[in-house]
């Protein structure tokens, strides 16, 4: 069938063999020409050597979820050529390196085999051994771009711009773009009847994944103490901090810098790094992965329970334990909540996409210093290092930083006596103060038993009586946390409840649906302690899919335990193989449980 | 820890200090440990040593882990902010802490488990930083609280209470913070205060990271016969190599020291540290011959005391890096973001 704009491209390629920038050379043009596109990179946890892919889904339509088709698979990995040949949507096109023989056991009648001889035009016009490789991932670039009939201007002007530095790299790259262009359009039928057309559907947009948007946002929220153990895939946030910082956070004149970014020796430490510039007054956070949780637990506990403002990222990814390092998954949503021993909880923020990861940023920062506790911004692979299309970032320039209740030395001063752990107010949160500020502000932060007063105890009563005013501050959290995205479709009885990177495919699931005339209504939960939106929307209802990339429902958990949720009319889909989730998996569970005769 | 304020009244005739202030001003609420540990009286010395240097109390930061060493910070200078973390943490928060802000005193006070079991990790890289803090160890041999367990720096041979004697290596904070690049290092006993409260202000006045492991015997768990880590064991084979008298910038050195022996090494802020040597084969500025030296008396049985080594030249965790010398928790937000259309310019990177 004969599409315009809704193509799925995968590239197989050798990881370490540099395709990372001819795959991000073809994305952004088709971005360039106004076309709506998303990247997903499935990549090993491994230097060099091992199969990688990355998918290029050209959606017209402006999806922001991976498709589970592949309509044109460029092969140029002879190890997986087998199963990339599988994987092809019948009726799709294969492209492969036809300088070497390939074993005819493996056509398919369904798929149309294109083969270009990369290596050897590569090898008869460039000279130098890792040139030849380089330069063959750029003449795939010109062949699909014969193929789909992109616009070979648009990717001149990217390779102008890239190379602005290197004149003589724009010659070569053009010239292995004309290469395979050519033996394209000479030797095929271009373009393939699945094409791309420019449109108007990127304007004011950008392509940006998680993690660089939370370190752009880590700035914007001027963040100045960031402290982390490198650990995939969270590690490119910190880079995405250094390098922002680097820019603008060094004076000019002196170089001195208004940013510390310290590599500490463990999680153990990142955290503990933390919580000593935040209860210092600054704004300090840490990026992080599952096993980095792991670790941070026990600090993270008394993190809540001495009332300490944290922000740790985590960019979740496939466990148990040491599990898949890149593949994704939202399988620490209950590890975060509870995590630490004894009665402890803390807030929760689920970004669904690199925009969210900006503006959360700045939220986390202030809930953590309006609350004195720990956020955990809880990402995942698929957002933080997959390519987004997300409208343009916005810098509120009224914007105040919420420093939460911090007594000044005046406001010591005019004061008979500071306690710490008081509720003056009401709600729970006390006031604190900052070492170095004023003598009456001292105070002893500990996280052995304390009373309202701030002073070592082992009375039950004093005990308890701040363990339960915790309890008053969390109801607080809950009615200052973002709360949830809510759309009602027609009047209905059924939904869809989702969390973060799932957002993008149950929306286009709901659209796929409503083309059969089945249409939920939607929620996207933004943070936990779930706001009583929440709630009220699942008692609105006689069936809510919980859709979460998880094998334990952990999302599910939390709604029952939080938010007092029916457990009966709480129906799971769970994806939890590693892959970010696409729209037919959610269509196909749902109208699977419909004619189990779990419709409402 | 127990709390039990300390009573007010003082005598009207305590010495004052710079800032106006006499030493019970520097106090914190009573020691609930046993009497007799050691502990309290490094808390004491510490006491005099910033009460001498004339540290505003609330600029400074009492960090600690846990155990019994780290209950001490709630004993002294009530006026500043304590924060006794978790377990062999107490090294990454004061790393945070002072990277908020460099401007504070940080006095550190640990144990031998905090430090040399639990939380080795964190001791050695806050080293490797150079860390600008003063990093107390109450070193007895034992876990008290959990009731006389050995710890990792009980000598071999020593002997607990009951059971039998230790046959592990001892892991020696001296001569590991030697091996690391430490750029301060002092051993002394909790039993000599003449020695202790000088090295604790060399200490405190040390720009960059500085290590003062003192033997202070628990009486309950490790003051024994047989046990290496008691007071009278301690007296016996304490050997004194340099002494050191510090001495505050523009005071002039009033002590007649005897050529040759007397060596005064200028600090950053123009004070001095004399260090006197007591034994004349010791180097306290050459990593080498001060390691050498400190292995063949420690496998001679004996503790080497004094200021073991001191460069005062290298730079510390803030300089390393280059950061202003404001705290960086005192920047204004609006100076840490370019603002808007700076954030245009940033996006066009992303189309």
């Amino acid at each position: 069938m004969a599409t315009v704009n809704d193509v799925v491209i995968k590239i197989g390629t050798v990881n370490g063999t540099g395709s990372a920038s001819a795959n991000g050379l073809l994305m952004k043009s088709i971005f360039r020409m106004g076309v709506p596109v998303v990247g997903k990179n499935y990549f090993p946890s491994n230097i060099q050597g091992l199969p990688t892919w990355y998918e290029i889904r050209v959606t017209g339509d402006g999806y922001q979820a991976r498709s589970n088709r592949v309509d044109v698979m460029v092969a140029m990995n002879a190890q997986t050529y087998a199963r990339d040949l599988a994987e092809v949507s019948p009726g799709g096109w294969l492209i492969y390196d036809s300088t070497w023989p390939r074993s005819t056991l493996l056509d398919r009648d369904d798929v149309t085999v294109l083969g270009i001889p990369l290596s050897r035009m590569c090898n008869e016009h460039f000279d130098g051994a890792r040139a030849r490789i380089l330069m063959k991932n750029i003449a795939y670039v010109g062949a699909i771009a014969a193929l789909l009939d992109i616009d070979l201007d648009t990717i001149k002007a990217l390779i102008e711009e890239t190379f602005a530095a290197k004149q003589k790299l724009i010659a070569s790259n053009m010239e292995a773009i004309r290469l395979g262009f050519d033996y394209a359009n000479e030797n095929f039928v271009c373009p393939l009847p699945k094409k791309v057309a420019a449109m108007d559907g990127t304007k004011g947009h950008i392509i940006i994944d998680g993690n660089t948007a939370a370190g752009l946002g880590c700035m914007y929220a001027g963040a100045t103490v960031g402290a982390w153990y490198p650990i995939t895939p969270s590690t490119s946030l910190m880079d995405a901090f250094r390098s922002f910082c680097a820019q603008y956070r060094e004076d000019p004149e002196s170089g001195k810098r208004t940013y510390c970014i310290i590599q500490a020796e463990d999680e153990l430490a990142a955290i503990g790094m933390v919580l000593g510039a935040s209860w210092n007054g600054a704004r300090s956070f840490t990026p992080t992965s599952g096993p980095g949780i792991s670790l941070m637990s026990e600090f993270l506990g008394f993190a809540y329970y001495a009332e300490v403002p944290a922000v740790v990222f985590n960019v979740q990814r496939t466990g148990p334990s040491t599990g898949m390092p890149t593949r994704t998954q939202q399988a620490d949503i209950l590890s975060c909540a509870y995590a630490s021993h004894g009665d402890t909880k803390h807030v929760l923020l689920f970004p669904a996409d690199p925009g969210e990861c900006f503006t959360m940023a700045q939220t986390s920062f202030d809930l953590a210093e309006r609350l004195q506790t720990p956020v955990l911004v809880l990402s995942d692979l698929d957002i933080g290092m997959n390519d987004w299309m997300v409208p343009d970032f916005e810098c509120d320039e009224g914007y105040v930083p919420d420093r939460g209740k911090v007594l000044s030395a005046e406001e010591l001063e005019g004061m008979e006596k500071f306690y710490r752990y008081l509720d003056v107010d009401g709600d729970g949160i006390p006031y604190r103060t900052l070492p170095g500020t004023h003598p009456k502000g001292a105070y002893f932060t500990r996280g052995s038993g304390h009373t309202r007063y701030g002073s070592y105890t082992e009375d039950s009563d004093a005990y308890q009586d701040v363990v339960d005013r915790l309890l008053l501050k969390w109801e607080t959290a809950r009615s200052m946390v973002p709360g949830p995205e809510i759309r009602y479709s027609k009047s209905n009885n059924a939904a869809i409840l989702c969390v973060g990177s799932s957002d993008g495919a149950c929306n286009e699931a709901l659209d796929r649906l409503n083309e059969q005339d089945i249409s939920l209504n939607y929620c996207r939960v933004r943070a936990f302690p779930f706001a009583d939106s929440i709630k009220e929307f699942i008692e609105q209802h006689e069936i809510v899919y919980v859709v979460e990339q998880n094998r334990d429902a952990q999302l599910r958990t939390l709604l029952i335990l939080d938010g007092d949720a029916d457990v009966g009319k709480l129906v799971s889909i769970l994806r939890y193989d590693g892959l970010p989730l696409d729209a037919g998996f959610v269509v196909n569970r749902v109208l699977d449980e419909r004619s189990r005769g779990r419709a409402a | 820890m127990s709390y039990i304020t300390k009573p007010t009244v003082s005598h009207p005739n305590l010495p004052r200090n710079k800032l106006g202030l006499t030493s019970r001003d520097y106090e914190g609420t009573v020691s609930t440990l046993c009497a007799g540990c050691g502990h309290d009286s490094v808390t004491a010395a510490i006491i005099q040593a910033v009460f001498e240097l004339n540290i505003e109390p609330h600029t400074i930061a009492k960090m600690s882990g846990i155990g019994c060493s780290s209950k001490t910070p709630a004993y002294f200078v009530s006026q500043s902010h304590g924060f006794n973390s978790v377990h062999g943490r107490m090294p990454s928060v004061t790393t945070g802490a002072n990277a908020a802000n460099r401007t504070l005193t940080y006095i550190g006070v640990s144990g031998d488990g905090d430090s040399l079991s639990i939380g080795t990790g964190q001791f050695v890289h806050a080293i490797r930083r150079n860390l600008n803090m003063c990093y107390i160890i109450e070193n007895n041999g034992v876990y008290g609280l959990t009731k006389g367990q050995f710890s990792a720096s009980a000598d071999i041979g020593t002997l607990p209470k009951k059971g039998l004697a230790n046959q592990q290596e001892p892991i020696d904070a001296v001569s590991s913070a030697i091996a690391l690049g430490a750029t301060y290092i002092a051993r002394s006993f909790s039993g000599d205060k003449g020695q202790l409260v000088p090295l604790i202000k060399g200490a405190l006045v040390h720009k960059g990271f500085s290590l003062v492991d003192i033997i202070s015997p628990c009486v309950t768990f490790n003051d024994h016969e047989g046990s290496t880590k008691s007071y009278a064991h301690t007296r016996e084979f304490y050997h004194h190599v340099v002494d050191a008298d510090y001495i505050a910038p523009a005071e002039e050195i009033k002590a007649a020291y005897e050529e040759g022996s007397a060596m005064p090494v200028e600090l950053h802020d123009g004070s001095k540290i004399v260090l006197r040597k007591i034994d004349s084969e010791y180097d306290p500025t050459s990593r080498a011959t001060a390691f050498k030296y400190l292995r063949e008396r420690f496998n001679a049985g004996e503790i080497t005391t004094g200021l073991l080594y001191i460069d005062d030249s290298r730079k510390e965790m803030h300089d390393l890096m280059g950061n202003i010398d404001t705290p960086l928790s005192e920047v204004p937000l609006d100076t840490l973001h370019p603002g808007q259309d700076e954030l245009k310019k940033i996006l066009r990177r992303y189309r």
